[in-house]
C-alpha cells in the first residue's frame, strides 16, 4: 500500500510530462524534426518486399555497410564527427509507395536520399524530393529519364542503360572482330518495363552500326511463367546472338529454358539483372560462357574484395546491388565532408561539383552532367570455368573472352 | 507448321501445371463456395517445403509427392479446423477477409524466414528434353502432364465412387439437407479444404523442377487459376481440367504467334467469350 502511494505522484508526474512533451511535440514539430548536430539523417529507399525485394535488400546491405563503415571510422569530420542516421524505407517496387517514403521522410527531416533500385520509382520519387529541393542520390536506377528532366536534386552514380548499351556494343564489336565476325544476327529479348524498353530500343538502332542485324525483339511480362514459346522462336529463327535485358528471375529462367531446348546460340545480355553469384551457384550448366555488361568492381582492388569478403561472412551474394550501393552511400559522405553543412542547398552542391575517386569501380572520378555521373562505365563480364571474370574493358579485364559460346560453334 | 504443333504441345504441358493449382481451387469453392484467397501462398509454401526437401535432405520432388501433397491435406485440415471455420461463424464474407489475411501472413512470413532470395533447384534430369521429330517436350513437362492427369482421375473417381466424396457432392449441392441426413458438415468443409491443399502440394512438387520459389511466386499462378475455376465452372473438376488446358494452349500458341506480351490478351477473351456465351463455365460445377 505504501509503496502504491510512494509510486503515485511518480505516475502522475510521468503522465503529465509526457502529455507535455506529446504537446510540444504537436505545437513544434520542427523540433523534433531537425537533426543533431551529432547526426545526419539519410532516407534509403529500396524495394525490401514485392517481386525484386532480393536486389532491394541487398541493396540495403551494401548501404547499410557503407554507413556502418563510415561511423565506425569517425562520422562525418567536418560536422564534428556526426554520425549518418539511416531513415529506412520499403518501396514494394511500387510507385505510390516510394514516393509515400519520400514524403515520410522529409517529416523525418532527412538531408538526403539514396536509392532505390526500380527505374519508375526512382523517377517519381526523385520527382517528389525535388519539391523539397532535398538531394537524391540514385544507386542503382537504369532508365535514363531519371537524369533528363532537369531535375538539379537528382544524382546518379552508377551508368544508366544509355551508357551501359554504348559500353555493350563497343564491347560486342571488338569480341565479335577478334573472333572473326563469327555473329551476324540478333534477337533482342526485354523485360516490358522502362529497363528493358528503353535498351531494346537502343540497341536496335545501334546494333546494325556494327553489322549485326536484328532478326525479331520479344518482349515479356513481368513475372513470366514460362519462356518455352521464346525458346522455340528462338530455334527457329536460329540468331547468332541472343540479346536479354530482365529482372534477375526472368533471367534465369529464360537462360535454363533455352539451355533445356538447346537452343545454339551465344547469349549476350545488357543490363541482365540476374547475371551474378547466384545465377552461377544455382544453373551453373545454364550459366556457362553468358556475357553481360553490367555494373561491377574492379577484380583487384583490394577493398572490393574485403567488401566481399564481409558480405559472404554474412551469408550474402556480393551482387551489385551491394557495391552499387555502397559507393553511393559513400559518394554521398564525401560530399558530406566537403560541404561541411548538411544544408540541403550546400549538399546538393557539393555533390554537383564532386570528383570523388576513392572507390574501386572502373570508373573515372566522379563529374555529373545534368545528375548522370560521367565517369561512370559499365563492364563486360563473363562466366568462364565457374567464375564471373571481367572481360571488357581490357585494362581492367581478368580473362580473356570466349566467343562465340563453345558449346555451339 | 512444327512451330504450331510445339506451341500447342507445349501449351498442353503448362496447362497441366494450371489445372493442379486450379483444381485445388474449384475444390474448394464447389464445396465451401468461397474463393480461397490464401491459394497462391499455400503454392508457395509448398514449393518451400520441395525446395527443403530436396536441398536438405536429397528427396527427388517427384518421389515427395505423396509426402508433400499428405502435408498439404493436414496442413489443409488444421487450417480450417483451427482458423478458418472457428472464426468465420459461418460467414462467407468473413472466409475470404481470413483466407486474403493468411495469404499475406505467409507471404510476410516466408519473406522473413527465407528471405526475398528466389531459389531454384538444379536436378540431374532438370535439362533433359524428348525430341519427336521437331516436337520438343522438356522432361520436367512431360512428367508434370502424365502427373496431373493421373490425379484429376484419381480425384473425380474418389469423389464420385467413395463416401467421403459423396459426402463432399452433398455438401456441395445443399449443405443443409446433408445436415439433415447426419453428414457432418463441418467435417466435410475442412476434408475438402485438406484436399485442395493436397492438390497444391501435389502441384509444388511438380513445379519445382522446372520453376523457382520466391515469397511472392504464388502470384504468377493464383490468377489464372482464378480464370481457369471461372471457365471450367466453378466447382467442376472436369471444368478446371479443359479449362486448363485450354488456357495453357490459347496462352501458348497466341505468344507463339503474337508475341509473349499481346499473346496474354488471348486468355481475358477467351474469358470473356464463355462468360458471355456461357456464363456458367463450360461445365455445370459441383451444384
Amino acid at each position: 500500500m505504501e509503496s502504491k502511494k510512494a509510486r503515485s505522484p511518480q505516475r502522475r508526474e510521468f503522465i503529465a510530462r509526457s502529455t507535455a512533451v506529446a504537446l510540444g511535440t504537436m505545437a513544434f514539430p520542427g523540433l523534433l524534426r531537425a537533426q543533431s548536430a551529432k547526426e545526419v539523417r539519410v532516407g534509403i529507399i529500396h524495394p525490401m518486399t514485392g517481386l525484386v525485394a532480393y536486389s532491394g535488400q541487398h541493396c540495403r546491405l551494401g548501404s547499410m555497410l557503407a554507413i556502418e563503415q563510415i561511423n565506425n571510422n569517425g562520422g562525418i569530420k567536418s560536422l564534428g564527427g556526426a554520425k549518418i542516421t539511416p531513415v529506412l524505407g520499403d518501396s514494394q517496387g511500387r510507385v505510390e509507395v516510394g514516393v509515400a517514403e519520400v514524403e515520410r521522410m522529409n517529416e523525418a527531416g532527412v538531408a538526403a536520399y539514396v536509392g532505390c533500385y526500380n527505374s519508375p520509382v526512382v523517377i517519381a520519387a526523385t520527382q517528389a524530393a525535388a519539391k523539397y529541393e532535398t538531394p537524391f542520390v540514385v544507386d542503382v536506377g537504369s532508365s535514363d529519364l531519371i537524369v533528363s528532366r532537369g531535375l538539379t536534386n537528382v544524382f546518379r552514380f552508377s551508368p544508366g542503360f544509355g551508357q551501359c548499351v554504348d559500353t555493350g556494343v563497343a564491347a560486342l564489336e571488338t569480341i565479335n572482330k577478334d573472333a572473326g565476325n563469327p555473329a551476324s544476327t540478333v534477337v533482342i529479348v526485354h523485360e516490358s518495363g522502362e529497363m528493358g524498353t528503353g535498351t531494346s530500343k537502343l540497341l536496335m538502332n545501334q546494333l546494325p552500326d556494327i553489322g549485326l542485324k536484328v532478326l525479331d525483339v520479344i518482349a515479356h511480362d513481368n513475372p513470366a511463367r514460362s519462356f518455352d514459346n521464346v525458346a522455340l522462336r528462338l530455334r527457329s529463327l536460329k540468331p547468332d546472338l541472343v540479346m536479354h535485358t530482365g529482372y534477375a528471375n526472368e533471367y534465369q529462367l529464360l537462360a535454363r529454358t533455352l539451355k533445356r531446348f538447346k537452343v545454339p546460340t551465344t547469349q549476350f545480355s545488357i543490363m541482365g539483372a540476374g547475371f551474378g553469384i547466384k545465377f552461377l551457384r544455382e544453373s551453373p550448366d545454364a550459366a556457362a560462357y553468358q556475357m553481360d555488361v553490367n555494373h561491377w568492381y574492379r577484380p583487384d582492388d583490394p577493398r572490393a574484395q574485403a567488401l566481399k569478403n564481409e558480405v559472404e561472412a554474412r551469408k550474402h551474394d556480393f551482387v551489385y546491388e551491394v557495391f552499387c550501393s555502397y559507393n553511393a552511400i559513400l559518394l554521398l559522405a564525401d560530399a558530406l565532408e566537403r560541404a561541411g553543412s548538411a544544408d540541403k542547398g550546400a549538399l546538393t552542391e557539393s555533390l554537383a561539383q564532386s570528383t570523388w575517386s576513392d572507390h574501386f569501380m572502373p570508373y573515372a572520378p566522379t563529374r555529373f552532367v545534368n545528375g548522370q555521373n560521367e565517369g561512370g562505365r559499365a563492364a563486360g563480364l563473363q562466366i568462364l570455368n565457374n567464375q564471373i571474370e571481367m572481360i571488357y574493358p581490357e585494362q581492367f579485364a581478368s580473362a580473356k573472352p570466349v566467343f562465340p559460346n563453345p558449346e555451339f560453334r | 507448321m512444327d512451330f504450331l504443333l510445339n506451341a500447342v504441345v507445349n501449351g498442353l504441358m503448362s496447362g497441366a501445371i494450371y489445372v493442379l493449382v486450379a483444381i485445388g481451387l474449384t475444390l474448394i469453392y464447389g464445396v465451401l463456395h468461397i474463393i480461397n484467397f490464401a491459394h497462391g501462398a499455400l503454392l508457395m509454401l509448398g514449393m518451400y517445403v520441395v525446395f527443403f526437401l530436396v536441398t536438405r535432405w536429397g528427396l527427388d520432388p517427384y518421389l515427395s509427392l505423396p509426402l508433400v501433397a499428405g502435408a498439404g491435406f493436414a496442413v489443409g485440415y488444421l487450417l480450417y479446423r483451427g482458423v478458418i471455420g472457428r472464426f468465420s461463424h459461418g460467414k462467407d464474407e468473413n472466409i475470404l477477409l481470413i483466407t486474403l489475411g493468411l495469404s499475406i501472413i505467409f507471404e510476410n512470413a516466408a519473406l522473413f524466414f527465407f528471405s526475398a532470395h528466389t531459389n531454384i533447384i538444379d536436378l540431374d534430369y532438370t535439362d533433359d528434353i524428348f525430341i519427336l521429330g521437331e516436337i520438343f517436350i522438356p522432361y520436367t513437362k512431360a512428367v508434370s502432364f502424365a502427373a496431373a492427369l493421373v490425379i484429376c482421375l484419381v480425384l473425380s473417381l474418389y469423389i464420385s465412387r467413395s463416401d467421403l466424396g459423396k459426402a463432399i457432392r452433398a455438401v456441395a449441392k445443399e449443405r443443409h439437407g446433408a445436415r439433415l441426413v447426419g453428414i457432418n458438415v463441418e467435417t466435410v468443409y475442412a476434408l475438402s479444404y485438406g484436399l485442395g491443399i493436397a492438390c497444391l502440394g501435389a502441384a509444388a512438387c511438380l513445379l519445382m523442377p522446372s520453376y523457382y520459389v520466391s515469397p511472392t511466386v504464388g502470384h504468377s499462378f493464383v490468377l489464372i487459376a482464378f480464370t481457369i475455376v471461372v471457365l471450367g465452372g466453378m466447382g467442376s473438376f472436369v471444368g478446371a481440367l479443359v479449362g486448363g488446358l485450354i488456357i495453357g494452349v490459347a496462352e501458348s500458341v497466341s505468344g507463339a504467334f503474337l508475341g509473349e506480351q499481346l499473346g496474354q490478351i488471348a486468355i481475358p477473351i477467351i474469358f470473356i467469350l464463355v462468360l458471355l456465351v456461357k456464363p456458367t463455365g463450360l461445365f455445370r460445377g459441383a451444384q
